[in-house]
């Protein structure tokens, strides 16, 4: 299937000279959920803003649907949503006609019954004649949304939309993804929260000072995320790991004082009572033993911090 | 074009005059009333006509297009600068509508307002003073005229300007002073040559003229001039919106 967002040869570099983006090439796949995630500056809102108008690319050609955001630009803004990083709202406008506005500068006509439903969605439906002034930090963000969902996007962009906002509204906004996913839109959110990549995406990518390090399905990720280590403190160092344990793949650390022992969780057998055997029948003892997983976390840390 | 859009935009620019409603259409109304009891009482005690129109209708003309220049300005540069100051144009330029659609909403909304408050300022001296007006439809085509490409010109200066004090900085420094040296209280006949000579480099003067023709059928240049001046600047404004908004000048990066 074609993909829904295709991103090529993006750079950005600002008028202060900064280099926001180099080269970035990247395809959304129709009705996926993509986290984007990254360090702070590292651009991720760039190419969001880029993508959606807001900010013109330095090089490169962006096409949404087939149609080129250029050229084509009506036709490709019309398909998008987007919830901006920072809370941008019209402080003395009441909820109810800030969302219609939306709708109304996406080209649709009046669709109230649209509107009530998606204020209610998002339990802004008693505050419907609030001023926005008047609303909580996380409410506002609610608002943003609703207006992002009044003009019924195919494609939506949320940009750190859960940055601020309490356990039990980051909840509501992953179920809201969900379903927003389930009736064939599209998502693409940034996140400092891992676990939020985790819950929610089915692709990950990672952008680093303007580069996109990785793009990857999540199964994937998971799949290396599955991955465990068995490590034994031994009570001597080894100066080599003994023949007979070649099978196992075990690997030497701190000087052969630790003997490292990497298995598959989800596998049905992890060996561990093999190499425990053998262990014993080369005689090696030891002292203590952990276990570590490397979370989605980890991979993200060593990915940004092989950049500094 | 996104009928729907300009609609949404032209209703927000308008709920917002109609939020502030009090000030909107009082202020003008007192400030109007003032000019007559200083202009109309105390000057126009002594020179009573001015080509055969009473002072205190004379003045009515130039009040109108004083208010017409500077709260089409004022309205129109407010309400794009506005959304840029608070970040909120994100929404605007992410949208599918084209530079001609947010003129029209925005420009559209500021001449309302400003053609509503001339409007109101000739209500208020028509019980004033006696008034009549030889060209009403001339007047009404005028007013219009004036209001968009002064609103436009508005336009222009909020896209422009980075800060308040320069929003406020051209309607304080240009528009006013051009405005009251335009002919608003006095018929540019009545200065010393040197003077004559340097009002007519004075575009303003050019539209009063013309406005205060529609009503008494007397000006102090040729109607033909001022149309061609407006439309002039109404072009010069309209290449420096495209030019704009074709460029992103401030409005992305
Ligand atoms: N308008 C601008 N002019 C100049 N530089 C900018 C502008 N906007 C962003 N930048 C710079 O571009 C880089 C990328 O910024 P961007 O906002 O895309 O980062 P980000 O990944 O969204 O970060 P965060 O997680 O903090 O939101 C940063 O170094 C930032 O300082
Ligand atoms: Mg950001």
């Amino acid at each position: 299937m074609q993909p829904i967002i295709t991103i090529s040869g993006l750079s950005k570099t600002y008028a202060s000279g900064l280099a926001a983006l180099k080269d970035v090439n990247l395809e959304i796949r129709r009705g996926e959920i993509f986290a984007l995630l990254g360090p702070n500056g590292a651009g991720k809102s760039t190419l969001i803003n880029i993508v959606c108008g807001i900010v013109t690319p330095s090089t490169g050609t962006i096409t949404v649907d087939g149609h080129d955001i250029a050229t084509d630009y009506r036709a490709a803004r019309s398909l998008i949503g987007l919830v901006p990083q920072e809370l941008t709202t019209d402080a003395f406008e009441k909820v109810f006609n800030t969302v219609s506005f939306s709708r109304g500068l996406f080209g649709l006509g009046k669709n109230p019954a649209h509107i009530e439903q998606v204020l209610k969605d998002l339990s802004l439906w008693e505050k419907r004649d609030s001023r926005i002034m008047q609303l909580s930090g996380g409410m506002k963000r609610r608002v943003l949304i609703a207006k992002a969902l009044s003009h019924e996007p195919k494609i939506l962009f949320l940009d750190e939309p859960t940055a601020g906002v309490d356990v039990e509204l980051r909840q509501d906004m992953w179920r809201m993804v969900r379903r927003l996913r389930d009736s064939g839109v599209t998502v693409i959110l940034t996140t400092h929260y891992i676990e939020e990549a985790e819950e929610m995406a089915d692709r990950v990518g990672v952008i680093r000072k303007g580069e996109l390090v990785l793009v990857e399905e999540k199964a994937e990720l998971m799949r290396k995320l599955g991955k465990k280590q068995l490590t034994l403190h031994l009570p001597e160092p080894l100066a080599a790991i003994p023949e007979d344990l070649a099978d196992h793949h075990l690997e030497l650390a701190k000087n052969g004082c630790e003997l490292i022992y990497t298995y598959d969780t989800r596998g049905g057998r992890t060996g561990i009572t093999g190499l425990l055997t053998d262990l014993a029948a080369a005689g090696i003892r030891f002292q203590d033993i952990d276990t570590s997983q490397s979370s989605l976390e980890d991979i993200f840390v060593d990915l940004v911090r092989d950049a500094a | 074009m996104n009928l729907p859009a300009i609609q949404a935009i032209y209703k927000f620019e308008m709920n917002r005059f109609w939020r502030t409603a009090l000030q909107s259409i009082v202020a003008p109304v007192v400030s109007t009333s003032l000019y007559f009891v200083v202009f109309g009482a105390a000057v126009g005690k002594q020179s009573q006509m001015i080509d055969g129109v009473p002072y205190g209708a004379f003045i009515v003309p130039g009040l109108m297009m004083l208010s017409l220049l500077t709260q089409s300005i004022a309205n129109a540069s407010f309400g794009i600068y506005f959304p840029r100051f608070s970040g909120t144009i994100y929404e605007l330029l992410s949208a599918p509508v084209s530079p001609f659609d947010i003129v029209l909403g925005y420009v559209g909304a500021a001449a309302t307002k400003s053609i509503l408050i001339a409007l109101i300022i000739l209500g208020t001296a028509a019980f004033l003073v006696p008034l009549r007006i030889d060209h009403p439809i001339a007047m009404l085509f005028f007013l219009i005229l004036t209001a968009v490409t002064f609103s436009l010109f508005g336009f222009v200066i909020g896209l422009w300007a980075d800060g308040f004090e320069k929003l406020q900085l051209v309607p304080l420094l240009i528009v006013t002073p051009l405005t009251f040296l335009g002919g608003s209280f006095y018929s540019i006949d009545v200065l010393p040559t040197f003077w004559w000579v340097l009002s007519h480099a004075n575009p303003v003067v050019y539209l009063i003229s013309a406005f205060r023709w529609a009503f008494f059928s007397k000006g102090d240049v040729g109607v033909a001039i001022s149309m061609g001046m407006s439309a002039l600047f109404l072009a010069l404004c309209l290449a420096a919106v495209t030019w704009m908004f074709k460029t992103g000048y401030r409005l992305k990066s």
